[in-house]
């Protein structure tokens, strides 16, 4: 049943695409055929969408609601007014036998044109003014989650509410980034969506998110939900979102944070309260698994292929993954600092960032990632340092 | 710019020989004369403008597909920061600057601009920013890439060119202030015996009230990208967080100065087509009183609206709140003056012709983007919104279909006093026409890309959003494409003198000083100041 159902709207969606097709006309056939090729993606965005998204929460609905009246209004007014002035324009011109009024005011009317837009603009303010009090209204929350904006990636940290203690960075899977560099992306429903771990976060309950950023101003933004709040470095900011259906809602970054400001998405997995339980439990078993034991001294390889990793997920997107860097971003094959005998230069430079922080600060990375992309680095492409950076030497640097 | 041509022009010289001037190269450095100077402010800002306009089609050209095929995502950051900066600050406001040398002096009757070395000094000022701003692209690091607003704390990541942008928003802010100062004292000082101030032009009010505001505004940019710069090299924390520093802070000294300069580069706009539609309609402006207030309401209230660009810093209810009634607030005024223009035409004896056909794109297509402003304003609705597309076309049909096509209409009923011939009226409507849809396939699908939240400064983006994306790519061509026509087609053969002689005043309706003087208009005007009728519209005796 299920199945036919996604069928039957899988060809709905297919038919309504070719209307939207032939209504944008010649001009898109000619010039695209893209879009054409993927189909919208439930939670983020539909082929040639009009309209805001589908809400998932009230705020959201209130926010479409607003949309409406608001516009509606404008569309009354637009119509009227112009009614007004083609009229006049295809009526009083000279070729018609026009001949000129005197007229050039009139107090009553004057006074009615201004007081009227004034009524109006107050009929919009009042519905407006209740949705920005709930909009704004963040106590009571269920679950709080501090989001940490880096330049490019999202970072999460359960502050409170079941799943407390669980924290983890959100990036964009690279093979999307290759697949923007190489100028002809295949379709995909969620070319530059997709992240290697999604918020996950329970239906029905109150989440309130904190938004902060390590560098410069990101924005967290995920229309279903109705939330977009700026992540500022240095001060803390929140908003809140209570998502009414489960399902994968997906936002991006909206704020101007530089290069790679187009790939830092946000995709938020609302799952029902077991599901969530279960997620729980099981991030909490992954993460004293994997919590790594910062005096564990590691081999070469073993560390060169953890370090790989920490590589292609944290340092691919600028320095490359041959290592060569591009344009202003420098190599690290064949770096001095890399191949320093004095290993304190480099883990400084992980743990501090440089050139005013175009390389940022890695300090956020656990003592074994660090020591692992470092060991990496001294051992890959042509250098072969043969020195082994371990997590002891990382905890000594750490100020 | 008949004076552009080296020979010719006889007369003007018969007349001027008493007041000896500089020719050849000198008459255009050492112009005191604020025809040349505001010629001057012209060509500088079509030059401005084409260049801007290029990096706009670069922009246009890597979003026509999804995936990076022409520029790099930096490189595209570099391009949509000073496709604005150009705009704004070497396009738009240098040519409203040019209009008001031009036409303020022939409107109130005065002989010429009050401080004639300090306008030529504020022309050639623009001169090394324009080349700084250029040639920011070529100094190492590229050009900067932090969007217009030159948000902190990004900027203090940006190379070098970003002290040099720096420099040039200080050079040009100098260079407003001392073009406002002399407009408002040539227009308080120098207006011929008769005009009172509310008999005076709509375009000379509009400016008067602007430059005011330039006169408040240019210094808080100033401090704001000062302490920038300090930031970047002097160890000061103004909006660095690491040292205590408040990035907000920033937003706020910018869009205090920003606000004000939207209208800035919108109020002489509105007092250019309230001189066209009137004199195209054949009747006089309705309610004169009422857009003079109007206009004042608009500039006082730009002043306390500036934080509806922050909704999503995440501010206080009441900041929210108290920024929403205010910004809405300014539908009002704005209204009136959309009511008069259309009461101006109401029962007129219109003509349609290029000034005009501008002048009606003008008011229709400006107040699709007033609304979208208002829709905007709702604060809960702009969380949807802010930062997105929808954005982009809010401002692009204030600015290009508000500013730009207020000043092609101002070109086109002016141009045949400053060059003394007609522009050819069929290649005006191809202009007019072209523009016009070029401009709506541009920009009209950007609402619906921001709906759907789509954010604005992404050099790629979801594949959902190609199509719009690829029609908004063959819009800004074609608008392109125009706007070289605009200058082969018009412009040029305006300056080479060539097209019909035209009448001192070439439109029957038109009322004012400017069409008492000889077209083109002599050198040296109103050398004694002329004796005026009533309405101070006309010379008499």
């Amino acid at each position: 049943m299920m199945k036919t159902n996604n069928a039957l709207s899988r060809a709905a969606n297919a038919a309504r695409r070719q209307v939207a097709r032939a209504a944008l006309g010649a001009a898109a056939l000619l010039v695209s055929t893209t879009a054409a090729a993927v189909n919208s993606l439930p939670g983020g965005p539909a082929v040639n969408q009009l309209d805001l998204h589908p809400p998932v929460t009230s705020i959201a609905a209130s926010q479409q609601s607003l949309h409406y009246i608001v516009m509606g209004i404008c569309v009354v007014i637009f119509v009227a007014v112009f009614g007004v002035m083609f009229y006049s324009i295809f009526k009083h011109r000279r070729s018609k036998g026009a001949k000129p009024a005197d007229f050039h005011e009139s107090t009553t009317v004057e006074i009615v044109w201004t007081t009227v837009p004034f009524l109006i603009v107050i009929a919009m303010a009042l519905p407006a003014t209740k949705v920005v009090v709930a909009m704004k209204d963040t106590t009571n929350a269920d679950l709080t989650i501090k989001a940490t904006g880096y330049q490019w990636k999202w970072g999460y940290d359960y502050l409170k509410g079941e799943g407390e203690g669980i924290a983890f960075l959100s990036t964009l899977d690279n093979t999307h980034r290759l697949a923007s560099d190489s100028g002809k992306p295949e379709p995909m429903d969620n070319y530059l969506l997709k992240v290697d771990n999604p918020l996950v976060v329970p239906v029905d309950q109150k989440v309130r998110i904190i938004t902060t950023a390590n560098d410069v101003i990101h924005a967290w933004m995920v229309p279903s939900l109705g939330v977009k709040q700026d992540a500022i470095p240095g001060f803390v900011r929140d908003t809140w979102f209570k998502a009414e259906k489960t399902g994968d809602y997906y936002g991006q970054c909206a704020e101007l944070c530089g290069k790679e400001h187009a790939y830092m998405p946000i995709h938020v997995k609302v799952v029902s309260q077991e599901d969530y339980a279960a997620w729980v439990a099981e991030q909490k078993k992954a993460m004293s698994a994997k919590a790594d034991d910062p005096s564990k001294v590691w081999a070469l390889d073993a560390l060169v292929a953890r370090g790989q990793q920490v590589y292609a997920a944290n340092c691919a997107a600028c320095h490359q993954a041959d290592g060569k860097g591009l344009g202003p971003i420098k190599p690290v094959d064949g770096s001095p600092i890399v191949l320093d005998a004095d290993k304190a230069k480099q883990i400084a430079i992980m743990l501090n960032g440089a050139a005013n922080g175009a390389m940022p600060a890695w300090k956020q990375l656990s003592d074994t990632e660090l020591a692992a992309v470092i060991t990496y680095t001294k051992n890959s492409w042509s250098n072969a340092t043969g020195q082994i950076v371990q997590p002891a030497d990382i905890v000594a640097a750490r100020p | 710019m008949s004076a552009v041509l080296p020979h010719g022009h006889a007369d003007d010289h018969a007349h001027d020989h008493a007041h000896d001037h500089p020719h050849g190269w000198r008459r255009w450095v050492f112009a005191t004369n604020h025809k040349d100077i505001g010629t001057l402010y012209l060509l500088f800002s079509l030059t401005m403008f084409m260049f801007g306009g290029v990096l706009a089609l670069g922009i246009r050209a890597e979003l026509f597909q999804p995936g990076l095929q022409v520029v790099n995502p930096e490189l595209f950051n570099q391009l949509t920061t000073m496709h604005g900066l150009i705009m704004v600050f070497g396009a738009i406001m240098p040519a409203f600057v040019g209009f008001a040398n031009w036409m303020i002096p022939l409107q109130v009757g005065a002989a010429d601009m009050a401080f004639a070395r300090m306008n030529n000094f504020s022309f050639w000022l623009l001169i090394p920013a324009g080349l700084m701003l250029i040639g920011s692209f070529f100094m190492p690091g590229g050009a900067p890439a932090a969007g217009w607003t030159l948000y902190a704390p990004l900027t203090l990541q940006m190379g070098p060119s970003m002290d040099a942008g720096i420099f040039a928003m200080h050079i040009l802010g100098a260079s407003s202030i001392m073009g406002s100062i002399n407009i408002i004292v040539t227009i308080l000082n120098m207006r011929a015996p008769g005009m009172t101030l509310m008999k005076m032009p709509m375009f000379a009010w509009t400016w008067l009230i602007t430059a005011y505001l330039l006169i408040a505004v240019m210094p808080v940019l100033a401090g704001a990208i000062t302490m920038t710069l300090t930031d970047r090299h002097f160890g000061t924390s103004f909006f660095n967080p690491a040292g205590g520093g408040d990035p907000v802070m920033y937003q706020h000294i910018f869009w205090f100065f920003g606000h004000p300069e939207v209208y800035i580069m919108i109020l002489p706009a509105f007092g250019i087509i309230s001189h066209v539609v009137p004199a195209f309609a054949r009747k006089r402006l309705f309610g004169y009183t009422s857009m003079v207030y109007a206009t004042s309401s608009i500039a006082i209230l730009s002043f306390i609206v500036w934080a509806h660009h922050m909704f999503t810093t995440g501010m206080p209810v009441t900041g929210q709140l108290f920024f929403m009634y205010a910004t809405m607030l300014i539908a009002v005024p704005t209204a009136v003056k959309i009511f008069n223009w259309i009461a101006t035409m109401w029962r007129g004896s219109m003509t349609f012709e290029t000034p005009m056909l501008f002048a009606v794109g003008f008011i229709f297509v400006f107040t699709m983007g007033g609304f979208t402003g208002l829709i905007l304003a709702v604060a809960p609705v702009d969380i949807q919104l802010q930062d997105t597309y929808y954005v982009v076309a809010h401002f692009h049909y204030v600015l290009v279909a508000g500013s730009l096509y207020a000043m092609f209409s101002g070109y086109y009923y002016w141009a045949p006093k400053w060059t003394g011939v007609m522009y050819s009226e069929a290649r005006g409507k191809i202009h007019f026409w072209g523009s016009l849809i070029f401009f709506n396939i541009t920009f009209f699908p950007m609402h619906f890309l921001g709906l759907a939240g789509m954010p604005r400064r992404y050099a790629d983006y979801p594949m959902q959003f190609a199509d719009f994306n690829a029609i908004a790519s063959v819009g800004a061509f074609g608008f392109g494409l125009m706007q070289v026509y605009f200058i082969v087609a018009i412009v040029i053969p305006g300056m080479l003198g060539k097209g019909e002689k035209a009448p001192q005043k070439p439109w029957d309706g038109a009322e004012g000083l400017e069409w008492e003087v000889p077209s083109p208009a002599p050198f040296h005007t109103f050398e004694t100041p002329p004796k005026l009728n009533a309405a101070a519209t006309r010379i008499v005796g």
